[in-house]
């Protein structure tokens, strides 16, 4: 099923790819000259140069660009965490960054944080646990899950954190609170701090 | 979104100066607000200034004992250095009270300072709203003002500034440094900064056409108990309905100033004088001249209560 959803989706895209080769960017909508710009970044390890309008978000060049519709646009206005992206080992909502201002950077979204078969272990967990009901916000929270983990292993401290020159603790706690910009309309929050206290290593 | 043109500095001499040179350019950082914004035709610049090539991103000690922090400095980036945490925790706490995560990691320092007004009448374009649109009056006065200002406010505007930071640099004595098209350097007192409504709610800060902020330097370190205290509808990724930032000293001296009530970070040097006096008598002090609306009125009342609770902590 999954399997077959992708093919669809990647022969869509082709066609999408075809047609936009056909036609320089932004002609097609009067884009005044000046108004587009080039943008040379990496995405899930692969190198992609677009000539975008401007005002393209990088949500957007992944989306209707790059064609990787993994993250999701839910708000547009950074209050829902659906867009969230690693740029340069850190987490970003996607919606409030211009893509031509990412030039030279890494950019990591759910589609290189695993795929079927080859799944990341948050994928697996929020897969174990049930962490999503509708899975539209999924993308953003496991994105975000990974980025928590890795900022508490850097010692960096949160709104919860009991004393700031201290080394900072996993707890559910500093979950809860460092995941507080991923919202999940199905109210599936409390499988997703199981799913992420299973990957920390702690029983939840 | 309006369409605009793009350059990316190569200096902050040439940022400012394209800065002055376009009739409606804007320098962009993280852009956590600008562009949320533009996309709401709120913000119409004409040509975006990315300012983060400049470097401007590091924090270094200063001769006087001090720290100097980049104006690109991420938010989660200040509020986990070391040398913050240890001896301006107010700042550490004031910053991770605000925003998400992933907000956090892009939205810088100077950015922060900049940020505007979450008044709801600011946001809706069918509204008049004198700070969008100079003169065409302020829907929030009559209107539904909750979460709006009670002091410094005038008949133009009762918009309060959002940032926690701020609060904490107010209560820190920080200093900002800026470079002005003409090359100029400035150094403005965080007080000076922001400035209040008055007759002119869309002018904002101190800042001149095409005057960039490079730095925002902290004083050396005072000690005492720091603490910031938000009261808001969430338990997180919120913005205060009030906050109350304080450095309380053994002796129950010290400074505190208040978010969530005015156009800028609220403190003043009568109220920190009476604070060995207690909560009560230094909300009278700081709420003078506060003029609460039936929907604010509220506030009065928790700025005390959580100034109270502040002070309580800072004891125990």
């Amino acid at each position: 099923m999954a399997s077959a959803a992708t093919v669809a989706a990647s022969g869509v895209a082709s066609k999408a790819r075809a047609q936009q080769a056909e036609v320089p960017a932004g002609a097609k909508i009067g884009i005044p000259a000046g108004e587009t710009s080039s943008v040379s970044f990496k995405v899930n390890g692969q190198d992609q140069t677009l000539s975008v309008d401007n005002r393209t978000t990088l949500l957007d060049a992944l989306r209707e660009h790059l064609h990787l519709t993994g993250t999701k646009k839910g708000c547009d206005h950074g209050q829902c965490g659906a867009c969230t992206v690693m740029v340069d080992g850190r987490r970003i909502n996607s919606c409030l960054s211009l893509a031509i201002m990412h030039e030279g950077d890494e950019v990591v979204t759910i589609e290189g944080l695993g795929e079927p078969g080859k799944l990341h272990p948050m994928q697996a967990a929020f897969v174990k646990h049930d962490g999503y009901q509708c899975g539209y916000c999924t993308p953003g929270q496991i994105c975000s899950s990974v980025a928590v983990l890795e900022e508490i292993k850097a010692g960096m401290p949160s709104h919860v954190t009991g004393d700031l020159t201290a080394k900072v603790a996993f707890s559910l706690e500093e979950i809860r609170e460092r995941m507080s910009g991923n919202l999940c309309r199905c109210g599936a929050y409390s499988n997703i701090v199981d799913a992420i206290a299973d990957v920390a290593g702690r029983p939840a | 979104m309006k369409s605009f043109t793009y350059e990316r500095a190569t200096s902050v001499e040439a940022a400012t100066k394209a800065a002055a040179a376009h009739d409606a350019a804007r320098f962009i950082a993280g852009g956590t607000n600008l562009l949320d914004l533009m996309k709401l035709e709120i913000e119409t610049p004409t040509h975006l200034i990315d300012v983060n090539t400049l470097g401007l991103d590091t924090i270094e000690a200063t001769s006087e004992g001090g720290l100097r922090i980049g104006a690109l400095v991420r938010n989660s980036d200040l509020a986990a250095d070391e040398r913050v945490r240890r001896d301006y925790g107010l700042l550490s706490r004031a910053l991770l009270a605000g925003a998400s995560g992933q907000l956090r990691n892009k939205a810088t320092t100077a950015g922060n300072l900049l940020q505007r007004t979450r008044c709801p009448y600011f946001y809706d374009t069918n509204q008049p709203c004198n700070k969008r649109q100079p003169g065409s009056g302020c829907s929030a006065i009559d209107g539904f003002s909750r979460q709006l200002g009670i002091v410094g406010i005038s008949s133009s505007c009762i918009a309060t500034h959002p940032s926690d930071m701020a609060i904490a640099m107010r209560v820190l004595d920080a200093v900002v440094e800026t470079v002005g098209s003409d090359g100029a350097k400035r150094s403005i007192p965080i007080a000076d900064f922001h400035r209040l409504p008055g007759d002119t709610p869309h002018i904002e800060t101190e800042l001149k056409k095409g005057e960039i902020i490079t730095a925002v330097v902290l004083p050396k370190p005072i000690g005492g108990k720091q603490i910031y205290r938000k009261v808001r509808d969430r338990a997180s990724y919120a913005f205060a309905l009030i906050s109350v930032g304080a450095v309380i000293q053994p002796d129950g001296t010290g400074r505190v100033a208040v978010g969530g009530v005015a156009h800028k970070p609220w403190r003043l040097d009568a109220a920190d004088e009476d604070l060995p006096s207690g909560a009560g008598r230094v909300t009278r002090r700081l709420l003078l001249d506060a003029q609460p609306t039936e929907h604010n009125a509220y506030k009065v009342k928790l700025v005390e209560r959580t100034l109270g609770a502040v002070l309580a902590e800072a004891k125990g």
